[in-house]
């Protein structure tokens, strides 16, 4: 009987991340940059996207989203009331969105070409945890927290808040009657992934959305897609 | 919870490197996975009896070895060890660390066979 160790040193998710490296070149061929907002289940990602889609597209912006949802249209009904193309992904039971759901949903997509965008957005399933180890071969990840859901968030899911590139604190407006720590909240924000850019905003009340839009387009020139 | 799809992607990684041992048997499969991969360690050994059920990795152990966070420290000049994962400072200075050079890791190691012959 023999025994053998075979050395093989090879990516789990290796098949996700070479799609996904695929898609960051034809996302950057295009010219268009991808943004993958990441939050718990009800942090307000759908009323950001809502606004944020609403906005740019008053500005002359083109804009597209792609959104998941473990059954329900919902959301992509909410988001095409904006008049941006947006098209519903069903993950059927699966917590995260992946490379693959993101290549076959682009590849035919009636009416909406990469190259005819400024902008895309990818708002993936309500999940702090499984949507961080998948790879969209987004240029931005946003990882979005309410104030109605506690200052210790980030310390609590430190693998998705450390992956980010921007944060965003939503429903500023509740953050009275939330009793909502706001020093604590940047300060964990800023332990998990110290310097990263945060947001704090409220669709309601409108604070901090042109800030929101401005760092929008700071990206886009930053990446040469002007 | 998506620890079944990360070792359904195992089964399916390993049983195609067995194509060059014909008649394996797998004894152990041993993973590197990084401290904020996001994996949690008893759902990988729990889903992982039901995925290679029926499979030559049937009956076969499962080793986690968990990697800490390495970060590297400017004024420090070198690549540190976090104690942990809820504050991405310098252990030694204090100071944000801001570059990570280990701990996302997500891989299958190495595999202990028994049985197999090497194809021609």
């Amino acid at each position: 009987m023999t025994t053998r160790i075979v050395e093989l040193r090879r990516g789990i998710l290796k098949k996700n991340d070479e799609l996904a490296a695929g898609l960051r070149a034809s996302y950057a061929a295009a010219g268009v940059l991808v943004l993958n907002l990441v939050s718990s289940p009800g942090a307000g990602k759908t009323a950001f996207l809502e606004w944020t889609l609403t906005e740019l597209r008053k500005r002359g912006v083109r804009v597209a989203a792609l959104v998941g949802d473990l059954e329900t249209d919902n959301d992509a009904r909410r988001l095409a009331a904006s008049g941006a193309p947006v098209r519903q992904i069903n993950t059927h039971g699966i917590c995260h969105l992946d490379a693959e759901m993101i290549g076959k949903h682009l590849a035919n997509w009636e009416g909406v070409t990469l190259g005819g965008l400024d902008y895309l957005f990818i708002e993936n399933v309500g999940n702090l945890v499984c949507p961080s180890s998948y790879d969209l071969g987004e240029a931005i990840r946003v990882v979005l927290l309410s104030v109605t859901e506690g200052e210790d968030k980030p310390l609590k899911y430190p693998t998705m808040f450390n992956s980010a590139d921007a944060a965003v604190v939503t429903k500023m407006d509740l953050a009275v009657p939330c009793g909502f720590d706001r020093w604590a909240a940047l300060k964990n924000i800023n332990e998990i992934r110290p310097g990263i850019r945060i947001f704090e905003t409220s669709v309601k009340s409108g604070v901090g959305l042109e800030e929101w839009l401005a760092y929008l387009e700071e990206q886009r020139k930053g990446r040469g897609h002007y | 919870m998506h620890e079944l799809s990360i070792v359904t992607s195992i089964v399916e990684s390993v049983t195609e490197s067995l194509a060059a041992y014909p008649g394996a048997q797998v004894k152990e499969v041993r993973l590197r996975v990084g401290a904020l991969a996001s994996v949690v360690r008893e759902s990988l050994e729990f889903c992982y009896e039901i995925a290679a059920e029926g499979t030559a990795l049937a009956g076969s152990r499962l080793v986690v070895n968990v990697l800490p966070v390495v970060m590297h420290c400017v004024p420090c000049g070198q690549d540190v060890e976090l104690e942990g994962v809820q504050s991405f400072r310098c252990p030694r200075c204090g100071e944000p660390c801001f570059d990570l050079r280990q701990g996302r890791e997500l891989e299958i190691d190495s595999i202990e066979i028994e049985d197999g012959k090497e194809a021609a």
